[in-house]
């Protein structure tokens, strides 16, 4: 259950420093043995932040979706590049709270970074992006030459 | 929005709540600060607003519910990762949380609850005379 009463701390135990033996063969020796809420902040293997991504296409556009809550729209950064649809940012922890004790910090704090490959060119001057409810909506209309064209079947 | 106290029936995590229909629960992930006047829970919920939100304290159990505001799309999907869940998670709270004044307010998927101690629980000097 999860409670909002008074939670002890878990001592950080101090790793020993072998000087350069800090290598990827201890990186994964250490993943087997901290506990859990280290894993995410110490190994780089581990943390990283993924939001979800949906792609949809109908005849004019290529609409992508990214879930993205909490953010401030000019921490966004939306840019195409060859075909490829760049979403990144930076959440950055907001020190609002004077002199607050930290109980559970389950979300995640830092850059993020997704590229994804679109399934059909687009015209990068008429892109919109939109971002409500902590969903970011980015419409990219397709180029002329992508659109289907319908075909005239003559009968003679 | 204030929290509303005394839900007759509770869903279950997986459940029905109105008998008809099962919806899947994801929980979202929080953040629980606590400052001298209080706590704030933060919950990170996309695609919910203030609609879609059903704050509710039974006792000392404050349950959190947020439904997506479903936008219909056009076209196919070409690639999906998000899921169609919407998000539920129960805490306990400790009993010197002034229940009457919690206040709610959403932000582009996420929600900030300041949940106030009680004024007597509250640190404060005593003037010896």
């Amino acid at each position: 259950m999860n409670g909002l009463t008074r939670w002890q701390r878990p001592d950080v135990s101090v790793w020993p420093t072998f000087g350069r033996l800090f290598g990827l063969r201890d990186e994964i020796d250490r993943l087997f043995e901290s506990p859990l809420f280290d894993l995410s902040r110490s190994s780089p293997l581990l943390s990283g932040w993924n939001p979800a991504l949906d792609v949809y296409e109908d005849k004019d556009n290529v609409i992508v979706k990214a879930e993205l809550p909490g953010m401030k729209k000019e921490d966004i950064d939306v840019s195409l590049h060859d075909g490829a649809l760049s979403i990144s940012g930076e959440r950055k922890r907001e020190e609002k709270y004077e002199g607050a004790e930290t109980y559970r910090e389950e979300r995640f704090i830092g850059r993020f970074q997704r590229t994804i490959t679109l399934p059909s060119p687009v015209d990068a001057g008429k892109v919109k992006a939109q971002y409500k409810d902590g969903i970011l909506t980015i419409t990219l209309p397709k180029t002329e030459e992508a659109k289907p064209k319908h075909i005239e079947v003559a009968v003679n | 929005m204030n929290a509303v106290a005394k839900k007759e029936t509770r869903a279950d995590l997986r459940g029905t709540d109105d008998g008809k229909t099962s919806r899947n629960f994801v929980s979202p992930e929080v953040n629980i600060f606590e400052t001298k006047d209080g706590y704030v829970l933060e919950a990170e919920m996309p695609g919910v607003n203030k609609d879609g939100l059903d704050i509710t304290l039974e006792g000392n159990e404050l349950t959190i519910e947020g439904r997506r505001a479903h936008e219909p799309v056009s076209g196919n999907a070409v690639y999906r990762e998000s899921r169609d869940w919407d998000y539920r998670r129960v805490f306990e709270l400790d009993p010197s949380v002034d229940a009457a004044n919690i206040q709610a307010k959403v932000e582009q998927g996420v929600l900030t609850l300041h949940l106030p101690k009680s004024e007597k629980v509250k640190p404060r000097k005593v003037t010896v005379s």
